[in-house]
Order: structure tokens, then C-alpha cells, then sequence
């Protein structure tokens, strides 16, 4: 792979604070290498604001391995960027050539308010997980790991819907800012275990309500969740979704 | 004299007698009684959840947006239990052993024998909260064999085990936050520890968002912190990974120890530049079939499909014919460096290696003619037919690598090279995991106890879960039931007054510097010195100098710092020049320590204290023991808890 | 089950557009079914004995109703999920992906929708009103009195613009549909790994044939086309 250099023009989101009401500013970035990844270009100019005496941008971030979620971004109009499967923190410049203009918005829906510049408050993820995301289960309580075989279909998609990094691009893609995908894959996660028997129901009826309380939009299945999901979560949690639910209060319980 | 406290008896008795006898809090008492838990990784969140059940009053607090951020999710390999479902000869005292040799004989038996005792546990417990391990066909748990052991002990979820084990503690805690038991605040930072009567009685936490310093209580503190691998600036940490909390905590008294003991990953993807923020990690895994070789030419300059094979040099082969490639961490990464440093090294950096599948490519694809009775084709059906093999075992490390570096693994051979991954070292506590603070307990990778020099893989999940899980719900209470009628000290108290005053005047004095030198610029200084001479080797005279130059980074840190932004506002500039404060701090720490340390064991290898052919020599005689430093206003103290082996008796590791 | 949710969970909303979205689909099918009646050999009586049925009917009358209610909650329901979805990101974004992840008819189901609701006004005006409330010519069949609604379809398709915009109500009823049917399956949870793919292609033949028949017919009439296959005849 041939490395390269390039000259870009960005159009990034700057908000003070979540009463602000924020505006476009646009940066000229210089020199910045195809090996880098985004976040460090990112971080390049970060460098250069600072030293120039202003604020430097706000993002969130961790991992930087794909794994954590805590990144975000819309990068020309995609969260996570141009790449399939992959976050912003994995995303490369190779994905840009010399002279491209990028424009980086935070994440954005009325459930996911802004912090500062492209950080986001995500906080309604956890609280969806607290209406009823788990297993419960005392520690202790636990009998022998190996007293329940599970069959390895489902063992092996309840952990392909785990795998769901809580990183909030499903809601950021949608039209609707829906949330159904990130619900889903936690209900189906669940619902496909043994050990999730025993509040299957409740939880699906529970997770949806606080789902709607959170102000967001519904699914209307345009599928641009799965397509920008950096884990590539499947729609068909969310039939399943839909399936639990209806089951759950068809059933009368 | 530390005491760590660890029961009287057999060993293997320990922990049962312990658990018979400790003192016990009742239900009433519990919702009286609260707690801080800081850090919501495995041991956090496991640890305020398992509380939250047992009804104690539970304030958790992480610098994330939410606690299932927390680096312990990106843990790829899997976690250790001595369960024997392979009936592979797999026992608690096995994996106790495995352990305390790997660690080089530098970890105390008591403890460690417990982790190999709640290892059991911890599977049960992940597997009842729906924790989707990897299963056969006949619906049970599957188990892979992991470097050190000679058993199948590992338990995984594909490449993600830290997540999903992170997420199952995760959804336990915040269930535990439904239920109101648990307190989350999320965003917060500790910034200092606060002690009544000598005893830990809350934090300062800042609001990361507003920026607003916040007073808690707590009848004890929780540090649930992770380890300190971002002294080191390039790691592969998470970039907020810190060692703030627990190096206030050291300042306000409780002891640092084996600061020095850090674990080298050989294969990690290599610095692609200056730019370079982080590292990343390649499973272990991928040493069971690639071959690691540098050209035998110093500057070879050519692409590595060119070199032909009479021109390179498999070192690795070539030094441990036993082992090969399959050489322990620490042993792989110190030849890695040897190489690169003599002038080998490879790609445009010159620090890295090859990690070659091109054979492994081959040998596969021959396996699969024969198997299917393909009989002769052509030498590219044989490379397909390995790629596709190749493929299945390792395909997403292979695209994760193609992602980051842009080439293509089964065409060239990836270029790897060593980074820091873990810290061994950490707060010293006893067997109750309680600090030298009386009701500070340290849970988790912060502190130092259960992997003395080395750690082995899959370790590290099963250290945080069994601490948080199992161990402190026992050991709290025995601390916890003598406080029961401490009433809720109200946080106008002089000493919170204090300890918010001391936070606020530090960060004061940061952002009033003003100079001309971003935070990061020093991060990476510090870095740099630290892995130079406080790396893969370490020398007196390296050493020696280091302490200078930190010392000096320290006072160019503190007068020409600029940091942009507000106070009383989100400021991650100011959150980082905290943490690099710190780190800077500790490096200095981590550089007496190795040097104070005069033999070379597990992942301290001082080049001074070397056998012949280049391997560590252990000093069993002068240093067995954990090195633990109090601190003071411009030095710190050495303390020595001598380590006294019972039941293993230490030998030299060889891998010839 | 607590029916409330039907009409104020998300999900719930949901499933309400599906069952009323499928039923709308069903009368679709009856409807193409019995206009097919002009497209054969002796269409004026074939389709003008079907229009009477289908007027007289008891069971069919009682339907209708149905049909009402079922057209009225799609669109109103429609309306307040679009307006809702809507209102779900105040701030919108500066640059969208587009059609890089997603159908724009996917994204375009309440447009389309209300295309097909202005469609269905004026075809309500130019047929159910006057074969309802009088206006409609009549004929004998035998000694049996019809509604020559035949004739009245002739009548109004002879004008172009009728045709064209009978034309452009199709192509929205398909568009909406190509997305539709397949949405309608995936939110009552009838998807799953090995009927997905089926169900996604049932839909994309529907959404196109059906609609292509109903185009036909205008067009049939504006031209006076007919198929001179005696024996077919789609009456029941």
C-alpha cells in the first residue's frame, strides 16, 4: 500500500455546551498521513488549536480498538465514516485523498443531547438496560455453568446480537433516531438463552416502554441501522424484537 | 513490617477457614452502611453490583460515558478456570501453580491459590447472567488452550471475551441501579481521596462535564482503577486509562507496589509514526502458526516477499529450539527488541519484525488436498485452499490488521513489534485486598497481588471478576462490621473541606501555567524516556539517568504547561494534564523501583542480571520479595514483604 | 393483552400500520382481481355484474366498512409516526448518507403515502361517490337492472390528464408497496435468517405486478385495448 500525505478541509461541529446552540467551523488540515487514523488527524489539530490558544475540540473516545463504543461522530453524513463494519476510531485515512472536504457532526437525536462540540450524552442506553437488560441473577446463585446445554445456533447468535457495543450509530443513522436495533439486539441476546427464560416477557415489554419514554423515533425499516453498524448487527433482531413483544402481551401476562 | 494477613493454616484450607470465621454484617446494618466504588471495569462493576445485592449502600463512579466503556471490554483472548471439562488433568492446584510460576515466583501462595479456588465461580456466575461463551455442538462450554499451560483451561466468546464478561458485570450493576442500590456517576473522575481518623471516608470527584468538584462519603472506598500501562504514553490502553485515583490514594498514604513490573505484548501492530495515539493488540493466538523471523542482513531494505529464504533469520527458532515461536511473552518481545535494536529491524520504522503465515499458508493448504483427495493441483489451488483455512482461524485479526495498516496479511507478512499491555505492579494490599489505608481497598489490575512479575494470559479477566465477585463481599464485611455504628459523617467535614480545597488549588495551578507545551508533547516525552530505559531492559546507568530526566520533565511539565478551556467547564485538556501529572509522577517511581530491584525476573529484565546466553537471572536469595513504597514529600520509603513459598519451590524457566 | 399499546407504544404503532397495511393489500388484490374483468371479452357486462356484487353484497358492504376504518387508521397512524419520527431529531444534519445505506422509497413512505391518499380522493370522486349516491347510468342484463360503471370508466378515461394521473397514483402505490409489504413482515417478527430473503422478493413481485395491472387499466380504456380470449371470464 502506497502512503500518502494530504491536505483536507474539515467542517466541524463546534458547541460549547448542551444550552448552546453551536455552528459549523471550518479547518484546513495540512500534511496529514494515509496511515494515520481519524481520530488522530483529529487529534493533529487538536495539537495546532491549542497552541494557537483556542479550545480544542471535544469528542469522545477510549478504546481506539473498536471495542468500547464510546466513539462517535457523522462523518459526511455517516456515523463511523465510510467504511463498512468499522468504527471512527478504526477508520483510516486512507479512506480520503488530497483536497477532499470532510464535514464531522456529533451524533444526532433529541434522546442523545449534545455535551460539547461531537460528544453526546448516551446515558438513555444505559437506562433502557436498566428497565430490564439483564439476567437476574445474584452472585452466587449461580448452578454449575455446564448443568444447561445450550444448543450452539443459539449460543452463537445470542452472541452475535451481544456483541452490540452500545455505540449509539444505529440511532444516529436512523430517519427516526429509533433505537430499535440497539433494543433489539440486547432482547434477542437474551431471549435466546436459557437463563433469559424466566423474564423474557417482562423484559421486552419493559425495555420498549423505557425505549419510547427516551423520546426515540420508531422503526420504519429502512435497515441504514444495520448498514452503519459498526458491529453489523443484524434487522433480524429487530423482527425478533418485535415477535417477543408481541408475544409478550398477546400471552396476557 | 507489612502484614498481609494471610490465614494461618494448609493452603489449600486458607480461604474456606477465612471465609468460616470472618465477621459478618446484618441486612439492616448493610442499608446503613455506604460504599464508593471507583471504576466500573470487571472488578468495579462486579464489586458494586455483588454489594448493591448484599444491600450496602453502593456510589460507583467512572470517567466514561457509561460504566460498560471501561478497557477490560476490549480483553480478547479469555479467562482462566480451573473447571477440567476437558478432563485434561485440570485441578484448583494446577492452575495456582501455572500461575505463580509464570509469575516468576514473585507472587504470594495465599492469594493466588484463592484465585484458583473462585476461578470455578466466576464461569457459573458469567454463564447465569447470559454471558454467550463459545459452546460445542453438544451445547457445552468450549475451551481453547492459552500460552504457559500445559491444559485446556481457557474459556472465550470468539475474540471479545472481555466484553462480553464486561457486559454481563455491567448489566448485573445496572440492575443493581434500578433497584436503587447502586449510584451511578458517570463522567466523574476521582481527584482525591478523603481520610478521617485514618480511616478513607470518601472522594473528591470531579464533574466532568461541569467541570464542579463533588463530595462523597462512603465508609470505605473501592479503587476498581486498571493499571498504569499509559505511563508508557503508546499502550494498548484505553487513552483514558489512568493511575490518578490510586496515586492520590498513594500520596494520602497507601503504598505503591512493584511499580516496576510491567508486561511487554510481543505482537502488537507496530508505530506506523509520530502521529501514533495508541497500539493495538494481536491475539497471542497468532503465534501458534506463524513463524517470526527479521532478514539476517542488518538494513535489509527489501520487501520481505524478496528476502529469499536462505536470508532470513527465525530467531526465535534459532534461540529456543524447544519453544520456538512459542516462547513467553516476556522472552518473545525482549528477542523482538534485540533484534531491532542490532540494526534488523523491518518496514519503514525499523521497529518491528515479521510474523510470517506464508508457510503456515502452505503446510494448511497441503493438509487440505490430502484431506479432500484433491491429488495434483497447481501450487495456487494450495495457497488458496491454506488462505481459506487461514481464514476461518484468524480472519478478523487479519482484518483488523488489514484496517489498520492497509496491507494485506495473507499476501505479505504482517510486521509486529512489542508494546506495554499490563501492569503487574500496583496499590499493595493483604489478602482482604485492603490497601494500607484502613478502609481503602484497591480490587482488580490496581493492585499488585495475584501475578508477581508475569502475568500469563487470560489472567487478567479472571483476576478482576474473582476480586469483585467473590473475594471483597467477604472481606468488606470484616471491615464493614466494626463501622456499623459510624453514622454518615456529613461532607462539611474539615477534611472533605480540605481535600476539595487541595483538588481545586492543583487545578488551578494547571490552568494558571499558561505556557507553551500541550499536554500530549510532555505525555509523550514521558513516554518516551520510560520505555527507553524503563522498558523491555533496563540498566543502573539507564535508570539513573531516567530519574534525572523525569525529574526534569516534572519541572518543565509544572512551568510551561498550556492547557485551553475552563474551569467550570468540560475540559478534556485539563482532565489529561491531571492524569499526565501523575504518570509523571509514577514514572519516576517505576524507574527507583527497577533499579532498586537488582535481579531480573518476569517482566523486569535488567541487563546487568543476565545468564550467558542472554535469559533472565532471578536473584531468589536477595529479592524475593514485594517491593513496596510508601510515599513522602520528596522521597519515598521501601517497605519489603518478604514472600515465603510453602508449597512451590522456585526454579529457573527455561524454554531451551 | 393491554390494547392501548397498540395504539401509544412505538411497537405498538407499528404493528397497527402492518395488519391495516396488509389488509389494504388484500383489498388490492380483490380490487385488481375484479377490474381484471376489462380486459376480456365482454368486459362491459363481466365488470358491471362484479361492481354489482361487490355493491350489494351484504357481507361484502359490512367489508367495506372495514376497509374505511383500515384506510383511515393507516393514514392517521402514518401521520403521527411520521410527524413523531420526525420530531425525534430536532436538530437535522448538515450532510446525509443518502441513498448509500438505505431505499429513498424507504425513507419516503409518508410522501408516497399521501401521493396515494390525493389519488385516492379523486378516484373516490370519480367512482365509489357517483356508483354510491347515484349519477351513474344504468343497463339491462337479462331482466336484471345494473350500474353501468363500465361505461363511466370509459367516460373518464378518455380524458389524457385522467390517465396520467391515474399513472402517477401506481407508481407511488408501487413504490410504497416495494417497501411496505417486506416492512410490514419484518415488524410483525415474520422475518427471520431463511424467509427474509423470500419474503423481500414476494414483495418486490407484488409491489410491481399488482400496481402494473392497475396502470393498465386506464390505459386500456384510453386505448380501447381488449383480449380477445372468450373464455376468460374473472367474474365469480
Amino acid at each position: 500500500m502506497q502512503h500518502y500525505s494530504m491536505n483536507l478541509k474539515l467542517k466541524v461541529w463546534r458547541q460549547k455546551n448542551s444550552n448552546d446552540n453551536g455552528h459549523f467551523e471550518n479547518y484546513d488540515v495540512n500534511n496529514i498521513s494515509s496511515e494515520m487514523s481519524f481520530l488522530e488527524m483529529i487529534d493533529v489539530l487538536n495539537e495546532r488549536l491549542i497552541s494557537e490558544g483556542s479550545d480544542s475540540i471535544a469528542f469522545d473516545h477510549d478504546c481506539r480498538e473498536g471495542i468500547c463504543g464510546m466513539c462517535s461522530m457523522v462523518i459526511n453524513g455517516q456515523p463511523h465514516g465510510p467504511w463498512k463494519g468499522t468504527t471512527t476510531c478504526q477508520l483510516h485515512m486512507r479512506a480520503f485523498k488530497d483536497g477532499d472536504q470532510i464535514t464531522i457532526e456529533p451524533f444526532r437525536a433529541n434522546a442523545f443531547p449534545v455535551v460539547k462540540d461531537l460528544m453526546v450524552n448516551r446515558s438513555a442506553f444505559d437506562r433502557i438496560i436498566q428497565s430490564g437488560g439483564y439476567v437476574s441473577v445474584n452472585t452466587g446463585n449461580a448452578v454449575d455453568g455446564n448443568s444447561l446445554p445450550i444448543e450452539k445456533q443459539h449460543a452463537d447468535d445470542a452472541f452475535y446480537a451481544a456483541a452490540c457495543i452500545g455505540c449509539g450509530a444505529c440511532v444516529a443513522a436512523c430517519k427516526n433516531a429509533s433505537a430499535m436495533l440497539f433494543v433489539s439486539a440486547k432482547v434477542s441476546h437474551l431471549a435466546l438463552l436459557p437463563q433469559g427464560e424466566p423474564e423474557r416477557k417482562q423484559r421486552v415489554v419493559s425495555m420498549v416502554a423505557q425505549m419510547d419514554k427516551e423520546g426515540f423515533g420508531s422503526c420504519t425499516n429502512t435497515y441504514a441501522c444495520e448498514a452503519e453498524c459498526p458491529k453489523e448487527i443484524s434487522v433480524l433482531n429487530i423482527a425478533r424484537l418485535n415477535r417477543e413483544y408481541l408475544n409478550a402481551n398477546l400471552s396476557g401476562n | 513490617m507489612l502484614d498481609a494477613k494471610i490465614p494461618a493454616g494448609k493452603l489449600d484450607e486458607k480461604w474456606t477457614k477465612y471465609k468460616g470465621t470472618v465477621k459478618l454484617v446484618n441486612p439492616a446494618n448493610k442499608r446503613k452502611l455506604e460504599i464508593i466504588v471507583v471504576g466500573t471495569g470487571l472488578a468495579g462493576s462486579s464489586a458494586a453490583a455483588s454489594l448493591g445485592e448484599m444491600g450496602y449502600k453502593v456510589k460507583a463512579f467512572c470517567f466514561q460515558d457509561s460504566p460498560r466503556r471501561a478497557h477490560s471490554i476490549a480483553a480478547q483472548g479469555g479467562i482462566n478456570a480451573a473447571k477440567n471439562y476437558q478432563n485434561d488433568g485440570d485441578s484448583v492446584y494446577r492452575l495456582f501453580y501455572d500461575t505463580i510460576k509464570g509469575g516468576d515466583y514473585r507472587a504470594r501462595e495465599g492469594n493466588v491459590h484463592r484465585l484458583a479456588e473462585v476461578s470455578t465461580s466466576i464461569i457459573d456466575q458469567c454463564v447465569a447472567q447470559g454471558v454467550p461463551f463459545a459452546r460445542e455442538y453438544g451445547g457445552l462450554l468450549s475451551n481453547r488452550s492459552f500460552g504457559g499451560t500445559q491444559v485446556q483451561r481457557t474459556f472465550y466468546a470468539a475474540g471479545q471475551t472481555g466484553q462480553q464478561l464486561l457486559i454481563g458485570a455491567y448489566q448485573a450493576l445496572e440492575r443493581q441501579v434500578a433497584l436503587g442500590t447502586v449510584e451511578m456517576h458517570a463522567r466523574h473522575e476521582m481527584v482525591e481521596l478523603v481520610i478521617i481518623d485514618g480511616k478513607a471516608r470518601g472522594i473528591i470527584a470531579r464533574n466532568l462535564v461541569t467541570g464542579e468538584l463533588e463530595r462523597h462519603f462512603a465508609h470505605a472506598v473501592l479503587l476498581c482503577t486498571g493499571g498504569y500501562g499509559n505511563v508508557f504514553y503508546l499502550s494498548t490502553n484505553a487513552m483514558g486509562s489512568n493511575v490518578t485515583a490510586a496515586w492520590k490514594a498513594h500520596k494520602k498514604g497507601a503504598y505503591f507496589a512493584n511499580p516496576c513490573f510491567t508486561q511487554i505484548h510481543p505482537t502488537c501492530i507496530p508505530v506506523s509514526g509520530d502521529h501514533q495515539s495508541k497500539l493495538t493488540l494481536m491475539s497471542e493466538s497468532l503465534r501458534n502458526d506463524g513463524r517470526i523471523w527479521v532478514p539476517a542482513k542488518q538494513g535489509d531494505n527489501r520487501p520481505a516477499n524478496e528476502i529469499p529464504e536462505e536470508e532470513r533469520d527465525y530467531y526465535l527458532e534459532r534461540r529456543y529450539p524447544a519453544f520456538g515461536n512459542l516462547v513467553p511473552r516476556d522472552v518473545a518481545s525482549r528477542a523482538a527488541k534485540e533484534r531491532c535494536d542490532a540494526g534488523f529491524g523491518v518496514g519503514s520504522s525499523k521497529q518491528a519484525v515479521y510474523l510470517d503465515y506464508a508457510a503456515a499458508i502452505q503446510r494448511y493448504g497441503k493438509a487440505e488436498v490430502s484431506k479432500k483427495n484433491l491429488g495434483n493441483v497447481s501450487a495456487e489451488v494450495i495457497t488458496n485452499l491454506g488462505k481459506d483455512v487461514v481464514k476461518e482461524k484468524y480472519g478478523n485479526l487479519f482484518a483488523m490488521y488489514e484496517k489498520i495498516t492497509g496491507e494485506n496479511p495473507y499476501e505479505v507478512p504482517m510486521r509486529i513489534y512489542p508494546a506495554v499491555h499490563y501492569t503487574m505492579g500496583g496499590l499493595w494490599v493483604d489478602y482482604e485486598l485492603k490497601t494500607t489505608i484502613d478502609g481503602l481497598y484497591a480490587l482488580g489490575e490496581a493492585n499488585f497481588s495475584e501475578h508477581g512479575a508475569n502475568r500469563l494470559g487470560a489472567s487478567a479477566l479472571m483476576q478482576g471478576l474473582a476480586d469483585g465477585y467473590f473475594v471483597i463481599p467477604y472481606t468488606l464485611g470484616n471491615y464493614l462490621a466494626d463501622d456499623i455504628r459510624t453514622t454518615s459523617i456529613p461532607t462539611d467535614h474539615p477534611a472533605f473541606v480540605e481535600a476539595e480545597q487541595k483538588a481545586f488549588d492543583r487545578i488551578n495551578k494547571l490552568m494558571s501555567i499558561q505556557g507553551k507545551q500541550t499536554v500530549e508533547s510532555f505525555h509523550k516525552r514521558l513516554g518516551k524516556i520510560i520505555w527507553d530505559k524503563c522498558g523491555m531492559a533496563r540498566s543502573a546507568e539507564g535508570l539513573k539517568q531516567a530519574i534525572e530526566e523525569v525529574r526534569a520533565l516534572k519541572a518543565e511539565f509544572w512551568s510551561d504547561v498550556r492547557i485551553p478551556g475552563e474551569i467550570n467547564a468540560m475540559n478534556q485538556e485539563l482532565d489529561k494534564a491531571g492524569r499526565v501529572a501523575d504518570f509523571i509522577e509514577l514514572g519516576e517511581l517505576m524507574c527507583i523501583d527497577a533499579l532498586e530491584r537488582n535481579e531480573s525476573c518476569g517482566g523486569h529484565f535488567r541487563e546487568e542480571y543476565q545468564t550467558p546466553e542472554g535469559e533472565a537471572l532471578r536473584d531468589d536469595e536477595g529479592h524475593m520479595y514485594v517491593s513496596a513504597w510508601e510515599h513522602q514529600e520528596s522521597h519515598w520509603n521501601l517497605h519489603k514483604e518478604p514472600l515465603n513459598y510453602e508449597v512451590v519451590k522456585p526454579s529457573q524457566r527455561s524454554y531451551k | 393483552m393491554n390494547w392501548s399499546l397498540l395504539f401509544s407504544s412505538s411497537i405498538g404503532k407499528k404493528i397497527v400500520m402492518a395488519l391495516t397495511g396488509i389488509f389494504l393489500v388484500v383489498f388490492l388484490v380483490v380490487h385488481c382481481y375484479v377490474n381484471a374483468n376489462i380486459f376480456f371479452a365482454n368486459a362491459e357486462e363481466n365488470f358491471n355484474r362484479a361492481a354489482h356484487f361487490m355493491g350489494s353484497n351484504l357481507l361484502v358492504r359490512i367489508t367495506e366498512i372495514g376497509l374505511f376504518a383500515g384506510f383511515i387508521l393507516h393514514i392517521v397512524q402514518g401521520y403521527k409516526l411520521e410527524l413523531q419520527n420526525r420530531g425525534s431529531r430536532k436538530t437535522r444534519y448538515a450532510v446525509t448518507a443518502g441513498n448509500k445505506t438505505s431505499k429513498w422509497y424507504s425513507r419516503s413512505m409518508a410522501i408516497l403515502g399521501t401521493l396515494i391518499l390525493l389519488f385516492l380522493i379523486i378516484h373516490l370522486a370519480h367512482f365509489w361517490v357517483p356508483s354510491r349516491f347515484g349519477g351513474l347510468e344504468e343497463v339491462y342484463y337479462g331482466d336484471k337492472k345494473f350500474h353501468n360503471l363500465y361505461l363511466e370508466m370509459k367516460n373518464i378515461f378518455a380524458e389524457p390528464w385522467v390517465v396520467i394521473v391515474y399513472l402517477l397514483g401506481c407508481f407511488s402505490l408501487s413504490w410504497h408497496l416495494l417497501h411496505g409489504v417486506q416492512s410490514a413482515a419484518q415488524t410483525l417478527g415474520w422475518t427471520n435468517k431463511n424467509f427474509f430473503p423470500m419474503i423481500k422478493t414476494i414483495g418486490i413481485v407484488f409491489s410491481i405486478l399488482v400496481p402494473l395491472i392497475f396502470a393498465l387499466m386506464p390505459l386500456a380504456m384510453y386505448f380501447g385495448l381488449q383480449l380477445d380470449l372468450e373464455n376468460i371470464t374473472l367474474l365469480f
